[in-house]
Formats: C-alpha cells, sequence, structure tokens
C-alpha cells in the first residue's frame, strides 16, 4: 500500500485567538499537528503496519509546519514533503498543490482530516480527490481494507452508513476513527533520521499566480460573545419550572 | 561568525564580556523536535497527570508508580540516558523541555526529577560500565526507579558532615552500611537509591543500594506544606550489606559526585520553576478576566494588570536565563563530540556552575514572587483549596531549600567567581585593575547613547554599568577584607545579588536583541516588541537593586569620606533615566490577558 496523508499544522484548540492589526496574530501560540489529521496520519500507519507499504504525509506552508510533519513522522509515516509557502493560499490553492504533489507518485489511499481546527472548511480533501478524479468520502469513524475495497462508515446524524470504496480513494477522518497514538520520544530520535524533502511551487511545476484564492478575506474580528442573562423570578416551585422550560428548550429544540 | 556561535563561553564570563545575541540559545531557538517533545510531555501532563491531580495528592504511590512506568513508556525518563544504556542521549534543551512541561502537572514532577536527576545521574556520570550496564536501561525505561540520599538528621547544608558510615566486611566482598537519611524524595517506592557515607568513619563516598537490601527500611511519610505529590520520608540503614562492587566513583571521592550531581539538580530546578511561573500566570489572569468587581472584570484594574505584567517580566527573565544556561551546556558537551556521560561530561556541566546557581536562586524566588501574586489576584478564593492557585503557592516555597539553600548558593557565587580569578580562567582581577584607571581619571563614565537605531541602546548601557558596579564593589571588598572576607557573609551575599542580577539582565536583553535581529530579518518587527518593552522595564528595575546592595556593601565597609567619595563614584556608574513603566507594564498586561497565559 502506498499511502499519502495530507496534513497541516493549527493552533492547539486551547489556545485564545488574539486578533491583531486585522489578522490572527501568530505571536507566543502553540502549534499541533490539527487534531483532525492525527486521526488520518494514525489510520495510515496502521494501516501499513497490516498490510506493509510506506506512509508519506505533506504539508503546505509556513517553515513552522516542519514540526507538524516530524509529529506524523514519529507516529510511524516514514517520509514528508514540505510545499513551501507563505500559507496565505485558501483551499483552492492548497488543493492545487496536494493533487500536483499527488500526481508525483501512485498511491493506493489518501488520508486527510476532515477539516482543520483553524480553517474550518472541511474542503480540502474532497477538493484534491475532485482535481485527481478519485473517489472520496469525508468525515469516516471506521475504516477497513478487504482486497481491493475500502469499507467505511460515516456518522449520518442518527444512523451510520457503511460504503465500499474502489481504491485508490481519498478519506477524511473524524474524530473517533481511532485513538491516536503518542509520538513517543524513541520514535521522535528515529524521525529526524526519516527523510523530510523541501518543495517550491515551481518544482511541482506550479505557477503561483495561478493559485490565489477565489475569495477574499474582508474582515477579521473576534465575534462578540452573546450571553443572556435573565434572572428568575417568584416562588421556588415557579422558579423551578421556568428553569426546567427553558433548559428543555435547549435540550429538545422544536 | 559560524565557528564563533559553536563556541561555548565560558563560565562567569558574562560579568566581563559582551555577548553577541546570535551566540546565545533563546527558547526561540527550539528545533522542531525538540517542540515535538515538549508536545508529547505536554499531552502526557494534560491527558495522564492533570486528571489524577487529586489522587496523586492525596499519596497514592501506586498510581505515582503508575504514572511513572507510562512515563517510562514515552521515552520522557531516558532523555539524560546515553543510548548505549537504553537512553536516548537527548541534548540538554531537550532534556529541559521536558523537566518544564512536567511541572504544569504538579509535584508529580519531582518523582520524575528526583529519578531521572539526582537518582539516575550519578550512575550516568560516575558508574564504571559495569554499573551502569546493571543499573541504567532499567532506569531509563521506568523499569525502576532512584533517589538519592545525602542529606541527614544532622547534616543539610553541611552535607559533608554526614554521619552514616560503611566499613568492608571482613572478607571483603561488601561494604556494611549504618545510618539515617533525612527527607529523601522517592523513598516510598525507590528500587535504587544513592547513599552517601563515610568509609570508616572518613572517607566520603557513594554507594548504590538496592531497595530490596536487608536492612533498608524507610520512615513514615513527612507531613509537608507542599508538593504532597511526592514521597519524603527517612531512609534507615542498618548493616546494610552492599557488593563492592556497588561503590560509585572513588573511595573518599564522593564529594565529587555529590556537588557535580546537585549543579546539574540546580538548573533542572530553574527549568522546573519555569513550568510552574507558566501554569501560575494562566490560573490567575484566567481568574482576573472572569471575577467581576465594581461592575468589571479585576482584570480591566491598572493594579491587577501591573500584577500581570510583573509575573510575565520575571517569567520572562528566568526562562531567558536557564536556557541560555541550557544551550551553553549543550555547545559545551557537543564540544566533547558528543559523549554525553562519564565524568568529562560533567566537568563540562560544571563549567556553568556558577550560572545553575545563579539561575536556581533566581528562578526559585521568581516562582515564589509569582504564586505570591498569583494568590492576590484571587483573593480570597486564592486562600481555598479548590483553586489549583493554593496548590502552587505553597509547592513553590520547597524551591529556596532544597537542592543547596538559596543562602548556600548565594554564598557560592562569590567563592566560585574567586577561584575562576585565582586560577587565571577568568579576567576579574584585570578588569577591576583597568575600571579603576578609568574610575581616576574621572573620565565621562557614562558611555555614549551607542547605536541611535538599537532599541536596547540604552538598557546595553545600563547593563554595561551594572557590570561595572560589580567590579568597583567587589574589588572593593576583595581588598578591604582579603582573607577575611569568608566571614564577611552579607556582603558575600549581596554581591552575589549583583551576579545574579547581571546574568539575568544580560540574558534577558540578548534575547530580546536576537529577537529584534531575528525579526529585522524577517521583516516582521512586531514579535519583538513585547521582549524589548519587557527589558526597557526591567533593566531598571534591576538596576535600583544593584544600586540598593551596592551601597549596602559600601556601607558596611566605610564610613566618613571614604564612603562619601566610593558612594560618589556609585552614584556615577547608576545613574540612568527611567521609562514609563506604568504605561510599558499596561502594554505588557495587555498582551498577557489577550493571550490568558504567559507571553514572551
Ligand atoms: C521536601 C524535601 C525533599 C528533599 N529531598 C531530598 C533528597 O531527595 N535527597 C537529599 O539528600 N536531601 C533532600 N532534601 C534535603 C534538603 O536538601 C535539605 O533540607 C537542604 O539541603 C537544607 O538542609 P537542612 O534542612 O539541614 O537545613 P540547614 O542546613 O540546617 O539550614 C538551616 C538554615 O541555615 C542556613 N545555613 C546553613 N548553613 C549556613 C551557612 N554556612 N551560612 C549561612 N547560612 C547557613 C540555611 O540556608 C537555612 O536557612 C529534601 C528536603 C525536603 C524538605
Amino acid at each position: 500500500m502506498n499511502i499519502l496523508v495530507f496534513v497541516k499544522q493549527t493552533f492547539d484548540t486551547e489556545e485564545t485567538v488574539v486578533v491583531q492589526g486585522g489578522r490572527v496574530s501568530e505571536d507566543n501560540v502553540r502549534f499541533v499537528l490539527n487534531p483532525y489529521d492525527e486521526y488520518a496520519v494514525e489510520q495510515a500507519v496502521q494501516v501499513k503496519e497490516e498490510f506493509g507499504g510506506e506512509v508519506t504525509v505533506v504539508a503546505v506552508g509556513q517553515e513552522r509546519m516542519e514540526q507538524a510533519l516530524r509529529t506524523a513522522l514519529a507516529m510511524g509515516a516514514d517520509k514528508a514533503a514540505l510545499v513551501e509557502d507563505d500559507g496565505s493560499l485558501d483551499e483552492y490553492g492548497v488543493a492545487k498543490v496536494l493533487a500536483a504533489f499527488a500526481r508525483r507518485g501512485t498511491y493506493d489511499l489518501l488520508f486527510a482530516g476532515q477539516a482543520t481546527v483553524d480553517g474550518a472548511s472541511a474542503q480540502t480533501g474532497p477538493r484534491v480527490a475532485e482535481e485527481l478524479g478519485v473517489p472520496v468520502v469525508a468525515a469516516i469513524l471506521r475504516f477497513t481494507l478487504e482486497g481491493d475495497r475500502a469499507v467505511v462508515e460515516r456518522d449520518m446524524e442518527g444512523y451510520s452508513e457503511r460504503l465500499s470504496v474502489p481504491l485508490p480513494a481519498l478519506f477524511t477522518a473524524q474524530q473517533g476513527l481511532n485513538e491516536p497514538r503518542y509520538p513517543t520520544l524513541p520514535n521522535v530520535m528515529k524521525a529526524k533520521k526519516k527523510p523530510l524533502e523541501r518543495l517550491t511551487l515551481e518544482d511541482l511545476g506550479l505557477a503561483r499566480e495561478r493559485l490565489l484564492g477565489r475569495t477574499a478575506t474582508v474582515e477579521c474580528f473576534v465575534a462578540p460573545k452573546t450571553r443572556q442573562r435573565r434572572m428568575l423570578q417568584g416562588s421556588p416551585e415557579a422558579q423551578a419550572q421556568a428553569l426546567a422550560d427553558e433548559l428543555r428548550r435547549f435540550v429538545l429544540p422544536d | 561568525m559560524a565557528a564563533d556561535q559553536d563556541k561555548a563561553p565560558r563560565g562567569g564570563s558574562f560579568l566581563l564580556e559582551d555577548v553577541n545575541p546570535a551566540q546565545v540559545f533563546t527558547p526561540e531557538d527550539f528545533t522542531p523536535e525538540q517542540k515535538v517533545i515538549a508536545e508529547t510531555t505536554r499531552r502526557f501532563v494534560d491527558e495522564e497527570v492533570l486528571p489524577n491531580g487529586e489522587q496523586l495528592e492525596h499519596q497514592d504511590w501506586d498510581l505515582t508508580v503508575k504514572l511513572l512506568r507510562r512515563a517510562g513508556e514515552l521515552g520522557l525518563l531516558a532523555a539524560d540516558v546515553p543510548e548505549a544504556y537504553g537512553g536516548l542521549g537527548l541534548d540538554k534543551v531537550s532534556s529541559s523541555l521536558i523537566t518544564e512541561a512536567l511541572t504544569r502537572g504538579g509535584s508529580f514532577a519531582l518523582s520524575v526529577g528526583a529519578h531521572v536527576g539526582i537518582g539516575t545521574l550519578p550512575i550516568v556520570y560516575f558508574g564504571n560500565a559495569d554499573q551502569r550496564a546493571r543499573y541504567l536501561p532499567a532506569l531509563a525505561s521506568g523499569e525502576k526507579f532512584a533517589a538519592y540520599a545525602l542529606t541527614e538528621p544532622g547534616s543539610g547544608s553541611d552535607a559533608l558532615g554526614a554521619k552514616a558510615t560503611a566499613r568492608l566486611s571482613p572478607d571483603g566482598r561488601h561494604y556494611i552500611l549504618n545510618g539515617t537519611k533525612q527527607f529523601i524524595t522517592n523513598a516510598a517506592f525507590a528500587d535504587v537509591f544513592i547513599v552517601y557515607a563515610k568509609i570508616d568513619g572518613e572517607h566520603f563516598s557513594a554507594f548504590i543500594v538496592d531497595r530490596s537490601s536487608p536492612g533498608l527500611t524507610t520512615g513514615p511519610e513527612e507531613r509537608k506544606m507542599g508538593i504532597k505529590a511526592s514521597s519524603t520520608r527517612q531512609l534507615i540503614l542498618q548493616d546494610v550489606h552492599v557488593p563492592v562492587e556497588n561503590l560509585l566513583g572513588d573511595p573518599g571521592r564522593g564529594h565529587v559526585i555529590a556537588f557535580n550531581i546537585l549543579n546539574i539538580g540546580r538548573h533542572k530546578l530553574a527549568v522546573g520553576c519555569v513550568g510552574g511561573m507558566k501554569a501560575a500566570i494562566e490560573a490567575s489572569v484566567r481568574y482576573a478576566k472572569q471575577r467581576r468587581q465594581f461592575q468589571r472584570a479585576i482584570a480591566e484594574f491598572p493594579l491587577i494588570q501591573q500584577k500581570l505584567a510583573d509575573m510575565n517580566i520575571r517569567t520572562f527573565v528566568t526562562e531567558s536565563m536557564a536556557y541560555r544556561t541550557t544551550g551553553d551546556m549543550d555547545r559545551e558537551l557537543a564540544a566533547l563530540g558528543g559523549s554525553f556521560d562519564g565524568p568529562s561530561a560533567a566537568r563540562a556541566i560544571a563549567e556553568y556552575a556558577l550560572e545553575c546557581s545563579a539561575d536556581k536562586v533566581y528562578a526559585s524566588e521568581a516562582l515564589d514572587f509569582v504564586v505570591d501574586e498569583g494568590v492576590q489576584i484571587h483573593g480570597g478564593v486564592g486562600y481555598i483549596q479548590e483553586y489549583p492557585i493554593e496548590r502552587m503557592y505553597r509547592d513553590s516555597r520547597i524551591n529556596r531549600i532544597f537542592e543547596g539553600t538559596n543562602e548556600i548558593n548565594r554564598l557560592l557565587i562569590p567563592d566560585m567567581l574567586l577561584r575562576k580569578a585565582m586560577r587565571g580562567e577568568l579576567g576579574l582581577f584585570p578588569a577591576a585593575e583597568a575600571l579603576q584607571r578609568e574610575l581616576l581619571s574621572g573620565g565621562h563614565l557614562a558611555a555614549d547613547g551607542g547605536d541611535p537605531a538599537d532599541p536596547l541602546a540604552a538598557e546595553r548601557q545600563l547593563l554595561a554599568q551594572a557590570k561595572k558596579v560589580f567590579l568597583f564593589v567587589g574589588a572593593s571588598a576583595v581588598q578591604k577584607y582579603m582573607q577575611a572576607l569568608e566571614g564577611e557573609q552579607e556582603t558575600l551575599a549581596a554581591l552575589a545579588d549583583i551576579v545574579i542580577e547581571i546574568y539575568a539582565l544580560d540574558s534577558a536583553l540578548l534575547r530580546a536583541a536576537k529577537a529584534v535581529w531575528r525579526g529585522e530579518s524577517a521583516g516582521a518587527g512586531d514579535s519583538a516588541r513585547n521582549q524589548v518593552e519587557m527589558v526597557r522595564v526591567y533593566a531598571r528595575e534591576a538596576m535600583e537593586r544593584i544600586d540598593a546592595r551596592a551601597r549596602q556593601i559600601l556601607a558596611g565597609m566605610e564610613e566618613g569620606d571614604a564612603l562619601r567619595t566610593q558612594l560618589a563614584v556609585l552614584r556615577r556608574l547608576t545613574r540612568f533615566e527611567p521609562v514609563n513603566s506604568k504605561a510599558l507594564k499596561r502594554a505588557i498586561a495587555a498582551r498577557v490577558i489577550a493571550a490568558e497565559k504567559y507571553v514572551s
């Protein structure tokens, strides 16, 4: 199995977002491998461990992405590549870059996180699949290989769907797909010796002006907290009733 | 310059030389691997240690051991053990990042710290091949745990005054150990103890003692003020037979081991304090944003902001010092060709013994300051156990006591400096003479303003003046007291304070200067601003303290006209223009409040 995983480095979800000068400040922020990508990497490594093969991880963006790639290598990926760019491309451009990278090799399986915790568009995986002309199933919760097909499950709000997909295909990983392993220290040290290729857009035969976003960020602001407060009045019974009614509205809408 | 960057500076040389910022290691220089290692540790703490915090505080040693083993599986116990013995042989920066990240999880960090540090390192640095092979793999993997037994009821600071004895058995196969060791961290569950005892009541030596040895028992758990998740007990040795193969190092040379290990322990303690400070800031700023009085969040009050700014600045300074020392150690070790064990590695690290003592004193007092202000920000609930700041406050206090009390460490600093100067390793005397000539010539002491484009020009000048103050009062004290200096503890401690302040300011300033330089080359510029502002405030506060110490030293030595003359010189050296630290601290606090954590 030749497996390719698309990863990104994102803010730790515990970080407080600070908007400064019209953009999200990256000062003093702890970066991690995008949590959904952890499931993707873990799945790829599990497939490799069971069926053999090789796992490549690729990211597009700034130098700092190396840390995410090192994490993936420490989790068991074999090779990494960083396509260097300033991090300003949107999903349209990123998908084109990742697809160009994917075309350089032949892969049976492609994984991505179902979304990133920063951009949260959930578009990159499906867009890459579209570029490559391979089937895609988003937000999978179970993955098995049966011959030359993958059998995957996804949660459909109330029921689950099982799909059998011919390979090559792309899957995006949802939380719960597996239990991602820690990059243990011995593996971090081993990862240091694994190849990490640095590429430019030109190396992939891409012209940046043709990757520029179809979207433009007009404004960036912190959403105001809308906190409503209401003091319940009346007898304890009346207050309890009002509270119960209020809670019911949240738990059982309509 | 590339060659220059690889060369580590001599210990203590910061007092005399202007260092190129490019040569100083800063937290901005962590490699991706080092960050991944910190991240793994952090995740372990967040997911496995913190959720068990309450139970660990109640001294569930089975749980402690379970978590220690888990830490072993992740490789967190193997950093300082060479690869040849089942360890990872990591650089000291990586190992420090582990230590720092662990302290977020409360005093469980000390169970790890005592094991990987003072417990295991004596064997790493001073064990022979056989001892290393027998013990290190199990200690690195977390199969076995170690403790360090130096202190006795009758000998703490005076460690060499130990009464524990060792005598050779008639058949020459064992040393028979007797004595009582006091306050031994990890005693509840350690499998291996590094025990110091005097052979024939005379020759201070170190031994590796297995817990299973008949005659070895531990006392009841001490009821401590804080660090309750850490075990502290007496170790009682009654005719314990230790195989002669377990004598560590040469007989009568135990002090070399003890002092080298304490030195490394001091460094680890400083790094650990950095983690503690960050946790306290986080808890305090979150509380300050959420607690409302007079219809606003208390974080909006300038006095609370001032506290947050001060806490952030101290943390920044401590972090700058501790990692600078770490980086120097790594370069010194790298110069040995990457051999991270054996006595030569210990010697390489000991080059920075003075810096380790400075870091220890500074960090432990900075942590006390930060947790104290943290409690204050919390008001009444800061005094209540439900809030983590209450535990942090109690946990902090021990750091000024163990690994050599801060008094002992202060006394060590001028002592080490003088020795280095006598051995000709550090040109203190020539520098003092040159300064003397400069002072006599009556010239314009305050150097010219420096490069106007340098945002830290005034602070660099302050630092240069501070170094002169040290030479001036230091030389005066040496001349005045000569051999009697040893008895002048107040003067020695005040001199140590000046040295520590200089190392602190020097490290913070170099770090900010490096950030400016990096920011410029990266075309950014904003990232360094916070650091520059912190240094602007801090440099002046440090200079005020240095001035106060210097006056105190001079006033203790001279009187009348002689004193007035010296004070006049001092005034020329310590003059500076204030900055608007009120505004700067508000700006720094605003960043802490926005990020809800320590910001560098
Ligand atoms: C929780 C805890 C854990 C510990 N863990 C360990 C461990 O794992 N292994 C171990 O071996 N030890 C351990 N210790 C012991 C610790 O290192 C000692 O407590 C410390 O070295 C101080 O010694 P002491 O308590 O005897 O104080 P003392 O030496 O009696 O000091 C009392 C006071 O006198 C001052 N003083 C002493 N000598 C001088 C001097 N020459 N000049 C001026 N002032 C002086 C000290 O600074 C201090 O203020 C631990 C202690 C505690 C509380």
